[in-house]
């Protein structure tokens, strides 16, 4: 923990101090929505909130998260309270952005206590070495520092710093083995924003298999005598309680089916307008490609294709020409299908909360890579509990730079105005540096940490940014084809994630070395 | 973890501080009729770029002088025909003689911040990062610790970034200098300044160190044989790189005295505007601008000036170390900045630099005096509208300076060469001196943030319209002053030993 002082002291400033710099920024659309919810939960009574339209950005987060901004609009009164009329579309007078950005430093608070936390829970290896070679310091960087999040949470705009905060903080509750504490957590978590419901799974089983479940036998296998009905109830009440003050005023009036259309809404196609890097991006240019070829080699008429609307930009229901269209359902099928082997691992074979930590990634990883209309910014959800792994094995390490790498990379779309371009071009240097010296000088003991073709990938990927952000503006494709510098990134980034997601998957099924637990 | 990498971590975290500060508004930014230095950058873009060599100084139909006409040596004039010829290829409009006067777009401005920022990690960033790793002492963390404190100067990042200008260029040169006379290249190191003279004109608060220092060196080795040579051949130099910079002006004797005259201006006053020096602060008491002359005040100034840049300088060539040298830079900048003719208040970053370099050796007084100059310049900030990058980067650099230089640890007496106050004033009886001047730290840091937060703040009463930029001015000259005389006792006591230097790291 002193360590932890030390980076803390020395990391947090730099982070506000920079990121009260770049208040002046270009803002995003997330600035217009968060706005316009403040603005819905001050102005309007709570029977109105998942009824309200009047801009396009309607409330689509879980009402506790509602409850959220309304606390905070209370404070925003004092900085501008013309920017919560909700007529005020576009409202970003410079007050406003103050507050807004204000807003997520400060509330950046919870992620820097998870991240010390977390730090906790990390073996400190024998002997004392320099700080900047401690693996707590070089969690808590690769925590504090990380890329995605600052680009996401202080430029583009979201509080995902906030809700990292509480699954790491829940993550560390579990590996304190503190389970009724990290359920707690994540039952807040899942009320925030149910992106969360991607790592439920894993929570489900692990703490049905090895809390509810006192004691296991000696090989491993599951002790049903040892079933505790307390502990169940324990979990039981702590989530529906929680369920409770999140949604309980809506479903007294009547509004949940309204609520839960707003929180799914499943018309919004297959991709997003830039396609995540997941295996939906794989299979569109596999569709696009073969299409392409039909129409070279006369097997298919132009005409019956529909229009080029995937790479159209806008989001919208669209189908694929040669290969089947994908439906909802379908996804989901190949996401529980993707998570089934992770899930039956704990329960077979717990091994306790490392393993649990190990689910949770896949389950995340698993549904992004097959999810409905999956946002890049997901891959957050992933990395971030990686990065605890990566500093107490090498393996782990290996997997997380390129997954980490890949995925900061797919985010730079985010940031497209040129005034951006030195910010995300300098920050994704100094991280990646960062993690790829300081988890070289950890492990440095065990080997190199990435095979030769590894990196051969991963050079491949600046070639991938200069012709993106250099080569293609300047091109005189720049017209005709103005959505090629995403596919291309979305592509080359989906085949670095499906990598790190296959070997994440064998480094936990191939576990055989760790004991079972007792709790 | 490895040198380099921290090295590189750190460099690119001054370039996301600069650029970030870049976001921010600029000087002039939407004030017509005359805007500001920005303005003045483009226009001299636009004139070197249109009209002939023999234009660009002289007051003509095309070049009309009183609206930012060329006021700095012709280095400049070149760096900014290099950057009007980059700004044609992307949009004629921005340099367009005449009709791109006050032009101001997204675009542009971002084009003019890339400028500046190339000009920096062209010049000066290398400069510091060698002198860093090269020229101090310690363990590499500890160098890349003065590496990045250095980097983090407010003052030259704001003045650069934000209120526009390319003062990185100068100093970056004359940085340069200084790196080659510490390695012993003094040809070299010569040529640097001298390019540096030739891009502003005000790099000659540092030129009479930089002459006693070498020719302190030359006498040393023996003035005849290999001094002498040494002599002829620093010279040399020298008058050849005024005449490269200078060879479309020589031509004819009128065009090089026009353009003398443009970049010695002085038909102007004592001072103008509210600056931290001498005679601004004198004139609350006793208004000096109507007693004395135009004249009288020339030679009062002159008078005074080299009354306190002498002592200074004649210690240097009779000892010319690198660490004389170091304090004879400091003391002379600082001498110029609190009694010269026409001070401008960004002139303080002059003394700055010579004051960053001495980051590892006097870490408190180096860094107070730092943030003494960054906020001196407060007034100007607030005009550009620079207030919150002001804060964030001078919060941020005081409290990594304290914490990564650990300078309020090594604060004993010996540290902090006080040991010839004590000398001095034997009367007095004997106090825990490191303990007043920590607590005097403190205050003085209070005081800062308490005038910072009043200006910004509060609105000054009627009848005193100027309060705050007057209060502003006259603290930060009390700490320069305070600063000037500090440096020049510890440049007349002993130098430092190698043991207790070692000992420190």
């Amino acid at each position: 923990t002193e360590t932890f002082g030390i980076s803390t002291a020395q990391l947090t400033p730099l982070c506000s101090v920079k990121n009260l710099i770049q208040v002046p920024t270009v803002r995003s659309t997330d600035f217009e929505v968060h706005r316009n919810w403040l603005a819905i939960t001050h102005s309007l009574p709570v029977s109105r909130w998942y009824y309200e339209n009047t801009s396009e950005w309607t409330l689509d987060y879980p009402p506790l998260f509602a409850w959220f901004e309304l606390g905070l609009s209370q404070v925003a009164r004092r900085f501008d309270a013309n920017m919560l009329q909700v007529e005020n579309l576009n409202y970003a007078s410079p007050a406003t952005v103050l507050f807004q950005r204000l807003s997520v430093i400060v509330t950046d608070v919870v992620f820097i206590y998870a991240a010390r936390e977390c730090c906790r829970c990390v073996r400190e290896p024998k002997g004392s070495r320099d700080v900047l070679s401690r693996p707590s310091f070089v969690l808590a960087v690769l925590l504090l520092w990380n890329f995605g999040l600052l680009v996401v949470d202080h430029i583009h705009f979201q509080y995902n710093g906030f809700l990292f905060g509480f699954l790491l903080l829940s993550v560390a509750k579990h590996l304190q083995s503190q389970h009724l504490q990290g359920a707690l957590l994540f039952a807040f978590l899942l009320n925030l924003k149910h992106i969360y419901l991607y790592v439920a799974p894993a929570y489900g089983v692990y703490l049905l298999r090895s809390y509810c479940f006192a004691q296991d036998n000696k090989d491993g296998s599951v002790r049903w005598s040892s079933f505790s009905p307390l502990r169940l109830l324990a979990l039981g009440a702590i989530v529906t309680s929680v369920c409770a003050l999140s949604f309980g005023p809506f479903i007294a009036m009547g509004q949940l089916p309204q609520v839960l259309s707003r929180l799914f809404p499943f018309k919004r196609g297959l991709c997003h307008a830039y396609w995540a890097p997941n295996i939906w991006a794989l299979y569109n240019v596999l569709d696009k490609s073969l299409a392409v070829l039909g129409v070279r080699l006369k097997l298919l008429e132009e005409a019956e294709l529909p229009p080029a609307s995937m790479t159209g930009g806008l989001v919208q229901e669209f189908e694929h020409s040669v290969l089947p269209s994908v439906t909802p359902a379908v996804t989901l099928v190949c996401t529980l299908l993707s998570i089934l082997p992770a899930v039956a691992s704990i329960w077979l074979r717990p091994h306790g909360a490392q393993g649990f930590l190990r689910c949770l990634l896949l389950c995340a990883l698993g549904c992004f890579m097959f999810g409905w209309h999956v946002h890049e910014k997901a891959i957050l959800i992933a990395i971030l509990p990686l990065s605890i792994l990566a500093v107490e094995s090498r393996e782990d390490a290996g997997i997380f730079l390129i997954l980490t790498t890949t995925g900061h990379y797919s985010l730079f779309p985010l940031l497209f105005t040129p005034a951006e371009l030195p910010i995300k071009v300098v920050l994704m240097l100094m991280f990646t540096i960062f993690s790829f010296t300081a988890l070289r000088k950890l492990h440095s003991a065990q080997g190199s940490l990435l095979h030769p073709l590894e990196v051969i990938y991963l050079l491949g990927l600046v070639a991938v940014a200069i012709a993106c952000e250099v080569v293609f503006p300047l091109s005189p494709w720049q017209q005709r084809l103005p959505f090629l510098p995403l596919l291309v990134t979305s592509v080359y980034c989906a085949m670095g994630v499906c990598y790190a997601f296959l070997r994440l998957y064998a480094s936990l099924l191939l576990r055989r070395e760790e004991k079972p637990k007792q709790l | 973890m490895q040198t380099w990498s921290l090295v590189s971590i750190c460099v690119l975290l001054a370039i996301i501080a600069r650029w970030g500060v870049s976001l921010n508004s600029y000087s002039g930014a939407g004030k017509p009729p005359m805007f500001g230095d920005y303005e003045a950058q483009r226009h001299w873009q636009e004139v070197t770029y249109n009209l002939p060599i023999q234009e660009w100084y002289f007051n003509t139909t095309n070049n009309d002088l009183n609206y930012w006409g060329l006021d700095y040596p012709p280095l400049t004039a070149y760096h900014s025909w290099i950057c009007a010829y980059i700004a044609k290829t992307i949009n004629p409009e921005w340099v367009e003689l005449h009709k791109s006067r006050g032009y101001e777009s997204t675009q542009h401005k971002l084009f003019m911040r890339m400028t500046v920022l190339v000009a920096d990690l062209l010049i000066y960033i290398p400069a510091v990062v060698l002198y860093c790793l090269y020229l101090t002492d310690g363990s590499s963390k500890k160098k890349v610790s003065i590496m990045f404190c250095f980097l983090l100067y407010p003052g030259l990042i704001l003045i650069d970034y934000g209120h526009f200008q390319y003062n990185g260029v100068s100093l970056g040169f004359a940085l340069w200098g200084i790196l080659a006379l510490g390695l012993g290249w003094d040809v070299l190191g010569s040529m640097a300044f001298s390019l540096a003279l030739n891009y502003k004109q005000m790099e000659l608060y540092h030129a009479l160190p930089f002459f006693c220092y070498l020719l302190g060196k030359c006498i040393k080795t023996g003035l005849i044989g290999r001094g002498l040579f040494l002599l002829v051949r620093i010279g040399v130099t020298v008058l050849a790189t005024f005449a490269l910079c200078w060879l479309p002006f020589l031509a004819e004797p009128s065009q090089a005295m026009q353009v003398v005259r443009r970049i010695f201006p002085v038909a102007r006053g004592l001072f103008e505007d509210k600056v931290a020096n001498t005679w601004c602060s004198l004139n609350t008491l006793i208004k000096i601008k109507s007693i004395l002359s135009g004249d009288s005040q020339l030679y009062l100034s002159l008078a005074c000036t080299l009354l306190a840049v002498l002592p200074s300088c004649i210690r240097l060539l009779t000892k010319p170390t690198f660490w004389h040298f170091k304090l004879a830079l400091v003391n002379s900048s600082l001498a110029f900045f609190l009694f010269s003719f026409q001070v401008h208040e960004k002139s303080i970053l002059l003394a700055a630099l010579p004051a960053c370099l001495l980051l590892n050796d006097l870490p408190l007084m180096a860094l107070w005096f730092l943030q003494a100059s960054t906020f001196s310049m407060l007034p100007l900030f607030l005009k550009d509208g620079l207030l919150v990058p002001y804060i964030v980067t001078s919060l941020g650099f005081l409290f990594f300076s304290i914490y990564l230089l650990s300078a309020l640890d090594h604060c004993s007496e010996d540290k902090l060469r006080l040991g010839a106050y004590n000398k001095l004033f034997y009367w007095l009886p004997k106090m825990d001196l490191a303990f007043i001047v920590r607590w005097k730290f403190y205050i003085s840091i209070a005081a800062m943030v308490g005038l910072s937060i009043a200006t910004a703040v509060l609105i000054p009463p009627p009848h005193l319209p100027d309060l705050f930029p007057v209060l502003v001015s006259t603290t930060a000259f009390l700490h320069f002053l305070g600063t000037f005389i500090h440096f020049n006792v510890v440049q007349f006591s002993e130098p430092p030993s190698r043991k207790s230097q070692k000992k420190s790291n």
